[in-house]
């Protein structure tokens, strides 16, 4: 591997969370952009052809070393590490909405799914999923929610494109086309 | 109301596992959960529900699971029924003009429809990342509590019998605030510095000397200094204080 290759892993190896590209570029005043995309995708290739237990993976525009999913029960079985708990379906039926409608106030949330939606968004919001965005314009001026970048990190999402578009999903809507 | 009866004040619908109790009455995530699973079970056109049929079905799901006070589910049971009514009315013969009733029931369940295929989305991604582990920083497992102390009032006095002998003066002690006397430290100073014109800390300090007393001493020696009644010089550090008169030198 290039010194700034092994420069990146070292990185990506002592952080506890996903590292964003620009700070990756900081580490080297004098790398170009195009010279840590290189170097990143080294990394990522020595872990893939080499076959090593972790892999590079690209998480909400930033990079993080990951184990390999196969070694998870035995990671597990032995205590070393634990998975998060699952989100409750009332959970990411929520987070569905935020994601693809935010930012979307308490009130458009409970229309759509048909029930009391508060106590959710207070957990979605404590684990640091969701966000206060901004205030709409109706009475009371309500609260409208969006999504973080804890969200992207939770999903393993690139970035919330990577979600499938409406028109893509298998019922789209026809009859009011808003974007969902 | 939640998916879940609530007691009290826990979260029945909370993303996170609720610490207290938590009876989850359904696997339904809300009455359009319900009513989608009630047309998928009877094999119905989503676009020409039966209402009168799928109403009484979810009546009856309701009964079934002791819902009668999630008003969420009673609030769509009423909605089905109005339909229902609105089913039942006579219709102008111009047909083009009809109002479908169920229009606007059609609409939501096609857009919970849609949100639910985006959970599943979301479900499947979630998991891959849950299998993954990131490098983190794995937070020490707290200590398990001591076990409570089992012992019986022998074992008790014979521990206290133990550590009695072992402290042998186990004498007790008054703790008196003393205040520093610098009035006193600064005459003892002068009376020394009367006697010759050089002296060292360790002169006008005794070895014994109590705290109060080195605090005095030092108080009085620097207010001394500070009056040009004498030098107080220290070549290096902890090195002993050298105290030179500057009295006894006007006096010459």
């Amino acid at each position: 591997m290039t010194p700034l290759a092994k420069l990146l892993e070292a990185a990506l190896f002592a952080s506890a969370r996903p590292i964003p590209t620009d700070e990756l570029a900081a580490l080297d005043a004098d790398a170009s952009k195009a010279a840590i995309a290189a170097a990143l995708d080294e990394v990522r290739r020595h872990y893939d052809v080499d076959g090593h237990g972790v892999e590079l993976v690209e998480i909400g525009g930033g990079w993080q070393i990951l184990t390999r999913a196969e070694y998870t029960e035995a990671i597990e079985r032995a205590q070393l590490a634990s998975r998060p708990a699952r989100l409750s379906a009332a959970a990411l039926e929520t987070l569905a909405l935020i994601a693809y409608r935010q930012p979307l106030g308490r009130a458009e949330i409970e229309e759509i799914r048909g029930v009391a939606v508060g106590s959710v968004l207070k957990s979605l919001h404590e684990r640091g999923l969701i966000d206060v965005v901004g205030r709409g314009e109706g009475m009371g001026r309500p609260l409208l929610y969006g999504t973080t970048p804890i969200f992207l990190e939770y999903f393993a999402l690139r970035h919330l494109e990577e979600l499938p578009r409406s028109d893509e999903l298998a019922v789209a809507l026809k009859a009011e086309p808003r974007p969902l | 109301m939640t998916d879940a009866v609530q007691f009290g004040s826990y979260t029945a619908d909370g993303a996170s596992p609720a610490p207290s109790f938590v009876v989850e009455l359904t696997e339904f995530s809300g009455p359009l959960d319900l009513l989608l699973t009630l047309i998928r079970e009877e094999q119905v056109d989503i676009y020409d529900i039966p209402i009168a049929r799928v109403a009484e079905q979810f009546l009856a799901r309701i009964r079934t699971m002791a819902l009668n006070d999630a008003a969420d589910y009673l609030e769509m049971a009423a909605r089905l029924l109005r339909i229902k009514a609105q089913m039942l009315l006579p219709r102008s013969d111009g047909s083009e003009a009809w109002d479908d009733p169920r229009a606007e029931l059609v609409r939501r369940l096609l857009e919970y429809q849609q949100m639910r295929e985006v959970v599943d989305v979301l479900e499947r991604a979630g998991e891959a990342r849950r299998s993954r582990f990131a490098r983190a920083y794995i937070p020490l497992a707290a200590a398990p509590p001591e076990a409570p102390l089992a012992l019986s009032l022998s074992e008790l006095l014979a521990a206290v019998d133990r550590i009695l002998r072992t402290a042998k003066d186990p004498t007790m002690h008054d703790v008196i605030a003393r205040s520093v006397d610098v009035p006193g430290a600064i005459i003892l100073i002068r009376a020394l510095l009367a006697l010759r014109s050089h002296a060292l800390w360790t002169d006008i300090v005794k070895r014994d000397a109590e705290p109060w007393q080195i605090l005095s001493t030092l108080l009085g020696l620097l207010e001394m200094a500070k009056m040009g009644e004498c030098t107080v010089l220290q070549p290096r550090p902890f090195a002993n204080v050298e105290i030179t008169s500057d009295a006894a030198s006007e006096a010459a």
